[in-house]
């Protein structure tokens, strides 16, 4: 009966997405830019892969074999800004739009046009930055933290370019977390009150807060910087009276907490799937919401312990590694708390949750990792070398990244109406892990003996497990092609999704069909008996 | 605090039976190092990887059981229990209670490394875009020995034409000779942009950084050759400034900064005599290899825009008074450094002379030592 209803008053316009290119140009769907969001990120992630096989390539053997040093800066430098703003966040973002308003009973996000907006700004964005590697000089090759004065005085002209890439940038991620906010401030059904919340929401809206904390602050470093290159202000030479630490400490005032945007969006991601597939609800929700808001406090207050060895006073450097060593506290409530969960279930063990189990344990390795680089007198062997290297990427590839991908297998089928093939699934999650475990691990032993991160070339003692890195690194790179074609393969067909899709999924956009109709929620649900697990 | 930790270590390492694994595997991990601090940052790097061993195989083992017990196939069905305040706290506590457990012996170990008592010996570091200089300092500045320290490796090496030796990248024409048991003090800054002086083997780290002068310090208790790199990326061949240290017995230092002091002499008397056009071109030759070739190419082409080309074009086929002051002034803005601060009169006349008559460049001209020493005094 309402369904007749309902036909009756939309059969105008508003029914559907328009037809061809111009439903993505023009769309203010939630779902349909968390499409573009995804598959942009993807993009990226592909794209900065590309820049990373060309590392791994010249880093195979010792010697200087298909990449010039000045090439090899290039590379590093922008596998880092790719990967970072254009594969990993882009896509939590992807994810947000798609999940936030179908997990709290909202028809769409709050600001649909700024999210048309937000979106659209990116490929400009990293188009802009991208044809650097055309422009006389090359493209950026001051590491993607680009220190001063490398990153002023002795940059590449197209530093102003990348100034500008990442202003834009900036503006895409603030107004996409001014979205964010007031879509879970304002527009949550009934009922739903704030610990009612599915726990990748709670991350999300902490998540958004850090974000616009923190990009106006890179924002005003770009903006020094452009300063010092154009006008000579001299913020960061001292020829002039200014300090090249004094960027290092605002560099990381943004970069710190940025840590953690990459970060707690996976921890809700994995709080979501590990209930289901143990089919056991979530050990100690409130204190996950604590502990996640302790960890977004705490990274604030801690940035200069990437920046140990610039000579700070003693005082200086006992406090940021006390505050530092704190993060393990909230952190490991959290790690405790899914195995917690897991403890006693019924598990079985589909993709995501593989995804998952793989993110809680290797993300458990780069955090313990990270706590021995807080301690200082250890951090100085430590800073600048292959174990920094194996840290970051131990908690942004099987931790980040493998929770995007743990996300995707989730809820696909919600997506797109049809089940993944599980055993491509399952064999992309193990070419991955494999791979990955390949290329990191023994890259804390390389470090360990001394090698320096960003050098193209290295001493002999360290060629053995440099040769091991990079073939783990090409087999986790070429799997993602697996991982292309699965999604795609789902896209277009499968076994058909149920509603519920997995048998202990709990939670409001699991009551909605599969494929998910183009409106969901536009009046909002009654009960909130599904609002988390 | 030392024998807190060695109980700590010999307790951890039984429960991990990992002590002899650990020793082949010596080379995959810190250096131990040859001094006392080095030496205890070491046995804290020890102590927290044990510890995080401890908690990754508790963690990990609970995970690990739960997945092999706690199956659907296996028939079980789910508990239901969802919160538990006291374990809750139990680990909140008992981490913070590990943390302290580390910061105690960390904050002592950083203590003792900042630590600023009178040296024995003050050594000014200084990094340019890729070679290290070094400046042994002195009441008296008419004694003091100064010397540029570059990577010595042939380029034929590194581009793979020639098998590659044992210290690969790590070797320099110039090391840094040290007293053993003598309390060093590094002073370290930079002429141009970031860099890193590392001696893995002193546990010293510290950044260089133009306009500012950071200290650290060593007490070297054995003799022997040390190897490190530049830790902070400092652009194109960041990766091709070693340093190497030489520790040596206190007789064998004196004898070595006597020697430093005779060449100084001889450098001075050099720049004095009157050079011919070929002396000139091989000396020229030789300089240009080891300090210009890294921008500007052995073949002069560079690697425009960032380096230019010195063929056909620029400085080096302009007027030679420009050429001069470029290489003692540098140029503001760009890579291209003020050489006046780090090659002798005898080599800057050699290298001017060398660009421009090499590669086709056919100037014809020449500018001797003593014309060069004399616009440097004047300057």
């Amino acid at each position: 009966m309402s369904a007749v209803i309902e036909e009756h008053h939309h059969d105008g316009h508003h029914h559907g997405p328009d037809k061809g290119i111009m439903r993505w140009v023009f769309t203010t769907n939630h779902k349909d830019i968390g499409t573009l969001y995804l598959w942009f990120s993807f993009l990226m992630f592909l794209t900065g892969g590309v820049l990373a096989l060309g590392i791994r390539a010249e880093l195979f053997q010792p010697g200087l074999q298909i990449i010039q040093p000045e090439i090899f800066n290039q590379l590093t430098t922008m596998h880092g800004l790719i990967m970072v703003f254009g594969a990993v966040m882009p896509a939590f973002v992807g994810l947000a739009n798609w999940l936030i308003p179908m997990m709290i009973g909202a028809p769409d996000m709050a600001l649909p046009r700024m999210n048309n907006y937000s979106f659209w700004i990116l490929p400009f964005a990293f188009g802009m930055l991208l044809s650097t590697f055309f422009m006389e000089g090359g493209a950026p090759n001051y590491g993607w933290t680009f220190y001063a004065p490398l990153s002023t005085d002795y940059a590449p002209p197209s530093v102003t370019f990348f100034i500008f890439a990442v202003h834009m940038m900036g503006i895409s991620s603030i107004m996409g977390s001014i979205n964010v906010v007031v879509t879970i401030l304002n527009m949550r059904a009934p009922g739903m009150t704030l610990m009612k919340m599915p726990l990748f929401v709670w991350t999300w809206f902490i998540t958004a807060y850090l974000l616009i904390a923190v990009m106006p602050v890179l924002a005003g470093v770009v903006t020094m910087m452009l300063m010092d290159i154009h006008f000579g202000p001299a913020f960061f030479n001292a020829g002039g009276g200014g300090d090249p630490v004094l960027f290092q400490h605002v560099f990381w005032f943004f970069g710190h907490p940025e840590v953690y945007i990459m970060i707690l969006p996976a921890f809700g991601v994995v709080s979501a799937i590990i209930p289901t597939f143990a089919r056991k609800r979530l050990f100690g929700y409130d204190s996950m919401v604590y502990a996640t808001a302790s960890i977004a406090f705490l990274s604030f207050i801690v940035w200069a312990h990437h920046m140990f060895t610039v000579g700070i006073p003693l005082a200086g450097e006992l406090y940021f590694m006390y505050a530092t060593m704190l993060i393990a506290v909230p952190t490991g409530v959290k790690v405790f708390n899914w195995v917690a969960t897991m403890w006693q279930g019924a598990m079985t063990f589909e993709t995501p949750m593989l995804f998952a189990i793989a993110f809680v344990i290797l993300f458990t390795i780069g955090g313990l990792s990270g706590l021995m680089l807080a301690i200082v007198p250890a951090d100085f062997q430590y800073h600048d070398t292959y174990f920094v290297v194996a840290h970051f990427h131990y908690v942004l590839v099987p931790g980040s990244v493998f929770s995007i991908m743990a996300a995707v297998y989730y809820w696909i089928p919600k997506w797109t109406g049809n089940m993944y093939d599980e055993t491509l699934g399952k064999t992309h999650f193990w070419l991955s892990f494999i791979g990955v475990n390949v290329t990191f691990f023994p890259q804390h032993f390389i470090g360990l003996a001394g090698m320096p991160r960003r050098i193209p070339d290295y001493a002999l003692q360290f060629a053995d497990w440099n040769m091991v890195s990079s073939c783990g690194a090409f087999l986790f790179g070429f799997s993602q092609l697996l991982f292309l074609f699965i999604v795609i393969k789902c896209i277009r067909g499968g076994k058909k999704a149920t509603d519920q899709v997995w048998e202990g999924a709990h939670g409001l956009e699991w009551t909605i069909p599969s494929p998910a109709p183009y409106h969901t929620f536009t009046t909002p649900p009654t009960s909130m008996k599904e609002a988390h697990g | 605090m030392n024998r807190v930790m060695q109980m700590w270590q010999a307790g951890l390492s039984l429960l991990l039976c990992s002590n002899v694994a650990l020793a082949d595997w010596s080379a995959l991990n810190m250096r131990q190092g040859v001094t006392e601090i080095s030496q205890r940052v070491y046995d804290l790097h020890m102590l927290i990887f044990y510890i995080c061993c401890a908690i990754g195989v508790l963690v990990f083992g609970v995970m690990i059981i739960s997945m092999l017990m706690h199956r659907k196939s296996l028939g079980v069905t789910p508990a239901t229990f969802h919160e538990d305040t006291r374990v809750e706290v139990a680990w909140t506590v008992i981490p913070i209670i590990i943390l302290l457990v580390m910061a105690v012996p960390a904050t002592s170990t950083l203590r003792d490394m900042y630590e600023s008592s009178d040296s024995d010996l003050d050594i000014e570091v200084r990094g340019y875009q890729w070679k290290w200089q070094y400046t042994y300092l002195n009441e008296d500045p008419a004694e003091e020995i100064q010397f540029m320290s570059a990577l010595k490796t042939p380029r034929n090496e590194i581009q793979n034409l020639e098998a590659k030796g044992e210290h690969y990248l790590l070797d320099v024409d110039n090391p840094l000779v040290i007293p053993i048991n003598k309390r060093i003090r590094f002073l370290v800054t930079s002429q141009d942009t970031l860099h890193a002086f590392w001696v893995p083997d002193f546990a010293v780290k510290r950044d260089a950084i133009p306009g500012f002068i950071h200290e650290s310090w060593a007490v070297v208790e054995e003799p022997g050759v040390y190897r490190g790199q530049c830790a902070e990326l400092c652009g194109k061949d960041h990766g091709f400034m070693p340093i190497v240290v030489h520790a040596v017995e206190q007789a064998d230092y004196d004898l070595w900064i006597a020697e430093k002091q005779a060449e100084a002499k001889e450098v001075f008397n050099t720049v004095g005599k009157t050079w011919s056009k070929d002396e000139l071109m091989v000396k020229g030759e030789e300089v240009y290899l080891q300090h210009c070739a890294a921008c500007h190419q052995p073949n002069g082409q560079g690697i425009p825009p960032a380096f230019p080309s010195l063929v056909g074009q620029g400085i080096a086929v302009g007027p030679m008074s420009g050429h001069i002051d470029i290489l003692l002034n540098g140029q503001a803005g760009t890579a291209m450094q003020a050489f006046g601060q780090q090659l002798n009169p005898a080599e800057i006349a050699a290298v001017i002379t060398y660009e421009r008559n090499a590669w086709g460049n056919d100037m014809n001209d020449m500018v001797q030592p003593k014309e060069i020493n004399t616009m440097m005094a004047s300057e």
